[in-house]
């Protein structure tokens, strides 16, 4: 049964691992296939850091993560907070309800209704396409923000309401309340939320294909350019390197997490004794 | 008193103005365009013109359904595992999960053609052991087995979280009063489960009945989803009033199916699916 149970999850993990395998040795091929390895070589890793385009896009795609996740974060906590003191509970289901309409809708769905909203609105006010970073950044700021709410919510409801008013009794102002009391009891759940926006619009291709124009392009809209033609390497390359970079994030974070659980189980026991 | 509820009515203010602008009006764009034509004037054509999209909408709904179906039997066992054993181990697997989902979408699609061409991996093994060689790209199980292969996470997380965190007493409980092993797992774990199973079953259904990409790499462009026509009126046809109402039966599509699913399951947050 034990031996069943492992060969189970071996299975599942070659198929989620089949691709992403093949990804790592065909970047380093010596031909230009992606189908047939020829030998061993480096070649498209340095053909990689030349090719401009995709360097480009690299970038645009990290400012456009950090950038909209920040925003997220800032609108997002304020309206959880917004939300979680509202006292009639039709007004706080219905904004739930328009909260999660960006997380139910498919994306391509989403996608396209910001494209007519922007091509509507960039018909009156000019004559050239709107489409560029400020439509892609409204986008993945909108798509975000239910994620950053339903992260920061559940810390609020965990939050002592009489703490905040205690601190305003002894004098804060409503808002030096919120940054002394409120917000350090819900900081791990923004920290949540920004990580989650960050690569949500880190991977996101659906919704920013339609809202993006040729200006300002991200790596999944370039990558998805070039699959459209035959692949070659230096893409896996490129893959490779930020599967690799995400693999030691995830391994030191697990450590991390590891090592401070060991802590907290050490400083129980040692308060128990 | 009076003055922090102001401040709170401004601390929301920002985000309601940005969802009245940019999810609520996005979504009057749909039916707007839905409902004129390319000058603007009220018509009907383009909700007439769906009617020739009947097989392409059945199609797509036919091999989301077959992905979901595929991807819970596969998920389920894979949780109950998980969720039965050592903490260390759960988390593992967990990570070795996610960690997929970390790297471009596109990218790992693309390197299934690799796999499954005809020059691929697998026929090249066939080959070489002396057996025929089977046609596995641009098949419809090729678009299927892409579905299955990019959301089969988005089952496993949900069904694995309310899992590991099922009341143990339970099932000690119904083991006291002489359940068996098969009989617990279907009187209690898996009544129990329904509501990751729920929010499994949408979140694999949903992405894949939309999908453009899994079936124009993998299928070859030769089975047409619903994804697939949105994507082409939007980017190559320019009909934008036609994408429009492809586009809202979509979204009214997926509306009935979670309205049906909504009944099987009694969630506490009322807004949450709807």
């Amino acid at each position: 049964m034990k031996a069943l149970k492992k060969i189970y999850i071996a299975l599942i993990m070659i198929f989620l691992y089949a691709p992403m395998l093949v990804m790592v040795v065909f970047s380093f091929n010596a031909s230009n296939s992606t189908s047939v390895m020829s030998g061993f070589s480096l070649k498209w890793y340095v053909e990689m850091f030349r090719n401009a385009t995709a360097l480009t896009a690299l970038r645009n795609t990290l400012v456009l993560a950090v950038t909209s996740a920040l925003i997220s974060i800032v609108i997002g906590t304020a309206a959880a907070v917004g939300i979680n003191s509202m006292k009639k509970r039709w007004l706080r289901s219905a904004v739930m309800t328009v909260t999660n309409v960006p997380m139910m809708n498919p994306e391509i769905v989403t996608g396209v209704s910001m494209m007519l909203l922007f091509v509507f609105v960039g018909k009156i006010v000019s004559s050239s396409s709107v489409l560029g970073f400020p439509t892609l950044l409204i986008a993945h700021v909108t798509f975000n923000l239910p994620y950053v709410i339903l992260s920061v919510l559940p810390k609020l409801r965990q939050t002592d309401r009489h703490l905040s008013e205690a601190a305003q009794d002894l004098g804060c102002t409503p808002a030096s309340a919120f940054f002394k009391v409120v917000l350090p009891n819900i900081k791990s759940g923004i920290i949540t939320g920004f990580i989650m926006a960050f690569t949500l619009s880190l991977d996101d291709f659906i919704i920013s294909y339609f809202v993006s124009g040729a200006k300002f392009q991200t790596l999944p809209i370039v990558i998805f350019s070039m699959t459209k033609k035959k692949v070659k390497p230096d893409m896996y390359a490129l893959s490779t390197l930020i599967f690799v970079s995400v693999l030691v994030l995830m391994i030191l974070m697990n450590v991390l997490q590891a090592r401070s659980e060991k802590k907290e189980r050490k400083r129980a026991k040692g308060s128990e004794g | 008193m009076k003055k922090s509820s102001l401040t709170l009515k401004l601390i929301n203010a920002p985000y309601m103005i940005w969802a009245v602008l940019f999810i609520i009006a996005p979504l009057i764009m749909v039916i707007y365009y839905a409902f004129t034509d390319r000058s603007g004037a009220f018509t009907l054509d383009n909700i007439k013109a769906l009617s020739s999209y009947g097989a392409i909408f059945g199609r797509s709904a036919w091999y989301a359904l077959l992905a979901t179906v595929i991807c819970l039997f596969l998920a389920y066992p894979l949780a109950y595992i998980m969720a039965k054993s050592r903490a260390s181990t759960q988390r593992t697997i967990m990570m070795l999960i996610m960690l997929p989902m970390w790297m471009n979408f596109l990218i790992r699609t693309y390197s299934w053609i690799t796999i499954l061409s005809n020059t691929g991996l697998i026929n090249s093994l066939l080959k070489a052991v002396g057996l025929p060689t089977a046609q596995l790209i641009n098949t419809p199980g090729a678009v299927i087995l892409g579905m299955v292969y990019n959301f089969l996470p988005y089952m496993v997380l949900p069904i694995y979280s309310v899992m590991s965190k099922l009341d143990k007493s339970l099932v000690e409980a119904a083991q006291d009063l002489g359940a068996g092993k098969l009989q617990v797992l279907r009187k209690v774990i898996m009544p129990l489960s329904m509501p990751g199973v729920i929010s499994g079953i949408t979140m694999v259904f949903v992405p894949s009945v939309s999908t453009f990409y899994i079936s124009q790499k993998l299928g070859g462009g030769k089975f047409l989803l619903i994804g697939d026509s949105i994507e082409m009126q939007f980017q190559s046809a320019y009909n934008y009033n036609l994408g429009a109402s492809l586009s809202l039966v979509l979204m009214l599509l997926i509306i009935v199916c979670m309205l049906i699913m909504n009944r099987f399951a009694d969630n506490e947050e009322g807004a949450m699916i709807i």
